[in-house]
């Protein structure tokens, strides 16, 4: 019995010696993939801490091209990641020619508009491009795109997330202060939706429209701002995350404060740590020297994406992928305790929202007690029935 | 007070040495940086030993002479006297060890760097690193065949299990698994490999001759959702006839009959059961419950859990001494 054994394991050393790879691998398989970045100018911020970092999300990427390189050095799979970064107010078109020229497997940070204007490209036709930062909830309802998938969970998923939390702790009346760019009214939109959806009452809706500098002015300013019907918690919408921060602490009523500050639903925080989390947080600050955030890990997972399909599939090939990443077999460890997948009806990666702060997680969306027929992640966000993306037909 | 605490002491001594019967389970507690010893007798904690930070994996030399603790976060194995509880020393492990294994030569140990990517093998006599090998991303599950010719790490990120050939110190092959494999235990007689995937939610079986995948074991629990699911620590008897897959936040032990890899039963443990050991009679199996911080205590015939001990803040690993 033994003898036979160490033969045959000889015989499988000396064909890998032959390959030259300590793989059980078929044949050696590249995969290029591209980092397309649109920058947009951020109009300035109250306070002067804590700026964007200027890689966020690019340094998701890089971690997820070196765990995917650690896993396809095993296998044969050699992959590589183009950056391309397009600076503020510059025409993207000759980027996106650039980026299709590379590889049809992109990885796309940019604002909605410019992701569309490079999904429809004709060249795009047969790309597999992944959204790991486009929060709009029209990508995956109208104008989804047959090409594009969505590791970034949809401003609708983030919101969901955080009703389906508050009103488990039966914090049911909600006071919402929206800032009035595009993205903090888009946010109150989504935590409107939200609300009606798990039943909680928007009692106070109030407009942040001060030009102020709240860091002097805040404790006098924000009590009066906040008086009004009593609520269970205050929600603020403040995308850019310009003046929230001057609201905790100052309402008039002793009031959490929830939304886009305090406690926030995120695809990823510093402070996440279970489900083995701690160690790609650590790979991570390694790499960077900063703290992961939810721009990080959504291009973080696209890479990781790639990676399992070209794993399982045995091919770059991208409609095959596409094929693969739908189906029911793909599965994607996230470090937020289940297996992630992709919604087939547009999409959009399924995976668990933290209600974070920055010291902690207090829980993981789905909150326990939302159920659902098929998958519990498919409470957060727009389900099969509601998701009208024709292109997903 | 002197006087009284060594009378407690001469009343204490004999009664440790007696429950000496069937032996100890030791068990370290990842956060309370401790090991609570319970007596396989009386089922109580007797005693709580100090460990360096975030001690995971524990074994035994095969005399029992010495006990070998993964202090993670001390990024150390450290070498303890089980009698005196003292830390002798501690052995190169590289950076934030979790789990290893001894090869039966016991002389080398075999250990998942989890940090770092990489399998570090340490002679425990001359206390040297003497192999260094480059694994996937988060290596975590640690065995060796029964021969003591194979090595085989789980990397949980990677998704795959290393196959190293223990003389070269070298990867001869690598299989993939589901997400994020947890646990490698070979079948006592060597035939077989099977490696649990924490969020695939399944155990593959190998054939080790061939490398080839035999089976896969999937579960399933009414009431309890599929993604919760999540095998982690394997437990196997000598006769090679029944498996005990602990499922993580399932808070079961699966029991599994080997031959036709189809579930017996489920057995209720505490919260987040991870890992397991059995009584060398192979009456009682022992498990490790991180979030609820106790273990519990299954009779193997009856296939039941008997009881819950408490112990310290998150217990991880779980080894058997005399």
């Amino acid at each position: 019995m033994k003898v036979p054994m160490s033969l045959m394991r000889t015989l499988i050393l000396l064909v890998l010696c032959a390959l030259g790879a300590p793989a059980a691998a078929a044949d050696p398989i590249a995969v290029p993939v591209v980092w397309l970045e649109v920058q947009v100018d951020s109009p300035p911020a109250l306070s002067n801490l804590d700026p964007i970092p200027d890689d966020a999300g690019l340094a998701g990427a890089r971690l997820g091209l070196a765990d995917n390189a650690s896993g396809g050095r095993f296998l044969g799979h050699d992959y590589a990641l183009t950056e391309i970064i397009v600076a503020p107010g510059t025409d993207p078109a000759p980027a996106m020619a650039q980026a299709l020229a590379t590889s049809k497997l992109i990885v796309v940070k940019a604002p909605m508009d410019a992701l569309l204007a490079l999904a429809d490209l004709p060249g795009a036709a047969d790309a597999l491009i992944f959204n790991a930062a486009a929060p709009d909830v029209a990508l995956r309802l109208d104008a989804c795109r047959a090409n594009v998938l969505h590791t970034a969970p949809s401003r609708a998923m983030l919101t969901d997330a955080l009703a389906q939390f508050l009103i488990k702790k039966r914090w049911t009346d909600w006071m919402l202060i929206a800032g009035v760019h595009p993205g903090d009214q888009a946010y109150a939109d989504a935590i409107r939706l939200s609300a009606a959806k798990f039943g909680a009452r928007i009692r106070e809706e109030k407009t942040w429209a001060f030009d102020a500098d709240m860091r002097r002015s805040a404790s006098a300013e924000v009590p009066l701002f906040t008086q009004g019907r009593d609520v269970d918690v205050v929600v603020v919408a403040d995308e850019l995350e310009d003046w929230a921060r001057y609201v905790l602490y100052n309402t008039w009523d002793p009031r959490p404060i929830v939304g886009t500050e305090g406690l926030s639903p995120r695809a990823w925080a510093p402070s996440v740590e279970q489900w083995g989390a701690a160690q790609l947080q650590s790979r991570f600050r390694k790499l960077a020297g900063r703290g992961m955030i939810a721009a990080d890990y959504g291009a973080w997972a696209a890479l990781r994406s790639i990676s399992e399909g070209v794993t399982r599939a045995q091919t770059a090939d991208p409609a095959t992928l596409r094929a693969y990443i739908l189906s029911p077999a793909f599965e994607l460890g996230g470090f937020k305790g289940r297996k992630m997948s992709f919604r087939p009806w547009n999409g959009q990666l399924r995976q668990p929202i933290a209600l974070v702060h920055p010291r902690a997680v207090a829980a993981l969306a789905p909150i326990e007690g939302y159920l659902h027929r098929n998958n519990e992640m498919d409470t957060l966000g727009y389900d099969e029935a509601e998701a009208g993306c024709a292109a997903f037909r | 007070m002197n006087r009284l605490t060594l009378i407690f002491a001469a009343l204490l001594l004999p009664v440790s040495a007696f429950a000496a019967g069937k032996g100890e389970i030791w068990v370290t507690n990842e956060k309370d940086d401790t090991i609570s010893v319970i007596s396989v007798d009386t089922l109580e904690v007797i005693r709580t030993i100090a460990t360096g930070e975030r001690p995971r994996g524990i074994i035994f030399t095969h005399d029992h002479s010495r006990v070998y603790v993964c202090a993670s976060d001390s990024d150390a194995v450290q070498v303890i006297d089980p009698d005196t509880g003292e830390i002798l020393h501690n052995l190169p492990s590289g950076e934030d060890p979790e789990q290893f294994a001894l090869h039966p030569d016991g002389k080398h140990l075999y250990i998942a760097n989890e940090d770092d990517a990489i399998a570090t093998v340490v002679d425990v006599e001359t206390r040297r690193v003497i192999a260094q090998i480059p694994v996937g991303i988060e290596p975590e599950g640690m065995a060796i065949s029964p021969d003591g010719k194979i090595a085989i790490v789980t990397s949980e990120t990677t998704n795959m299990a290393h196959w190293i050939d223990t003389e070269t110190q070298k990867i001869f092959a690598n299989t993939l698994v589901d997400q994020r494999p947890r646990d490698a235990a070979f079948t006592a007689d060597g035939s077989q490999l099977w490696v649990s995937a924490e969020i695939g939610g399944t155990v593959t079986v190998f054939d080790v001759a061939t490398q080839a995948e035999l089976g896969k074991i999937h579960f399933e629990i009414k009431g309890v959702h599929s993604d919760r699911l999540q095998p982690v620590g394997i437990v196997m008897t000598r006769d090679g006839t029944r498996a005990f897959v602990a499922l993580g936040p399932a808070n079961h032990i699966a029991v599994v009959d080997m031959k036709t890899l189809a579930v017996e039963r489920y057995i209720l443990t505490g919260r987040r059961v991870w890992h397991m050991e059995m009584t060398p009679d192979e009456s009682m199996l022992f498990s490790t419950n991180g979030l609820s911080g106790d273990v519990t205590v299954v009779d193997v015939g009856r296939g039941e859990a008997i009881k819950t001990i408490k112990v310290g803040r998150f217990p991880w690993g779980a080894a058997w001494r005399p």
